[in-house]
């Protein structure tokens, strides 16, 4: 346990200053795919655009693999790590889906039946 | 003199967005919830706003991690739709109203709100949905908005508090504009989503009923809530709602209720929305 009482909320990563310095370049990165011309660079050649970037090597392979979770983990904010999904061609629900590691259908329908419910997902600490 | 007369709160969902510009509003998925701002829409042609406060967040569009202001102003002539990824929404660009716009900076800022001043700046989806559920699909924006952005994505956002604060100093700065203008306030965002990580897809439709009663009956009392509470009940990006605090605290202590809406689901979020006109 720590001191930061935003720690208890379950599959929640705060975007603090922390993470913020931890995924800067890794966001920057991110925030490049709102170009054109940057996106297809990326496309032709990954790990060539990665390369680029000053990030860690273990932010670059969460990246090569669409480690979303990983991504979050390693700073990244998802408004950002968002563009990697537009420039895969993929919506905001498939990646919604991967990060709550269930398949988009259970996805899709677990929203259209009202959301992922409050009860047993507000601290670490209640019953699941 | 310059006065407000109301406030729209409204979620910004980009989703929204992308079903009106694709033609998918009739869709049986999208209908019940174009179905509610019908009323909004019919409201805001028979108020006809001279301008437009709008109230937002920008989403990694405009401002990157270069740069993060709390509160920023556009006092530019007018603001492109952002290409966030897919291209620009094909939505008219935002005409600006930089004479107000000035003003606002100048007096808040005197008034010991140190806004960021803007003269070139994009606008994404956070600002751009909102007209489209209260003006449908116009060849152009019928009024003048003045942009006010606020950090909602590095935490800590500024407070229900200060929020609630700013809105009461941009009525005083709106009323002490010599021009005889009607000024509608935008608050955007929310109500309950997260759109990260293993709790994504979380909805609290009690939070959101509550928040929205007590926005409307006891906007102090909800200005003190800790940002800890909207992220734990309502989500990571549920923060967004202390934006429409600002809005809030814009009008009189007492309003009346000319609509209220709340739709589930809209993509991942919680859609709310109301007309508070001064009581």
């Amino acid at each position: 346990m720590t001191d930061n009482p935003f720690d208890d909320i379950p599959g929640t990563t705060l975007f603090d200053s922390g993470q913020s310095r931890l995924g800067y370049h890794l966001n920057m990165f991110c925030m490049s795919l709102m170009k054109a011309d940057n996106r297809g660079a990326f496309k032709a050649d990954q790990r060539a655009y990665l390369d680029r970037w000053p990030m860690t090597e273990a932010q670059k392979q969460a990246v090569l693999k669409r480690d979303w979770n990983g991504m979050i983990a390693l700073g990244g904010n998802i408004y950002f790590t968002a563009k990697i999904a537009a420039t895969d061609g993929l919506s905001f629900r498939q990646i919604a889906a991967e990060m709550s590691g269930v398949s988009e259908p259970e996805y899709a329908r677990m929203m259209l039946d009202g959301g992922r419910p409050i009860d047993g997902n507000r601290s670490r600490t209640e019953p699941r | 003199m310059a006065r407000i007369t109301a406030g729209v709160a409204t979620s910004h969902v980009p989703a929204i967005g992308a079903a009106l510009d694709n033609g998918k509003a009739e869709d049986p998925y999208w209908q019940p919830l174009f179905a509610g701002y019908e009323a909004s829409k019919a409201w805001i042609a028979a108020e006809q706003p001279d301008v437009i406060i709008l109230v937002y967040n920008d989403h990694a569009s405009a401002f990157s991690l270069e740069l993060i202001p709390t509160f920023a102003i556009g006092c530019a002539d007018q603001f492109a739709p952002a290409d966030e990824g897919w291209g620009p929404r094909p939505v008219p660009v935002v005409k600006g109203h930089p004479t107000l716009a000035w003003h606002l900076a100048e007096t808040l800022i005197l008034d010991e709100f140190d806004m960021t001043i803007v003269n070139a700046m994009d606008v994404d989806h956070g600002l751009t949905v909102p007209l489209s559920l209260m003006f449908g699909q116009p060849d152009a924006w019928p009024c003048p908005v003045i942009p006010l952005a606020v950090n909602v994505v590095q935490y800590p956002p500024p407070t229900g508090h200060r929020c609630y604060k700013l809105g009461k100093a941009i009525r005083r700065a709106v009323e002490s504009f010599p021009e005889d203008l009607k000024v509608v306030i935008f608050g955007t965002g929310g109500m309950s989503h997260q759109l990260q990580g293993p709790r994504a897809g979380l909805i609290n439709t009690a939070f959101d009923t509550a928040f929205l009663d007590r926005l409307i009956d006891d906007p102090v009392g909800q200005a003190m809530v800790p940002h800890i509470d909207y992220v734990r009940e309502a989500g990571s990006e549920a923060i967004e709602l202390v934006m429409w605090l600002i809005m809030r605290g814009a009008l009189n202590e007492t309003v009346r209720v000319a609509h209220r809406f709340y739709h589930v689901p809209a993509s991942n979020t919680a859609v709310g929305h109301l007309i508070l006109e001064n009581a």
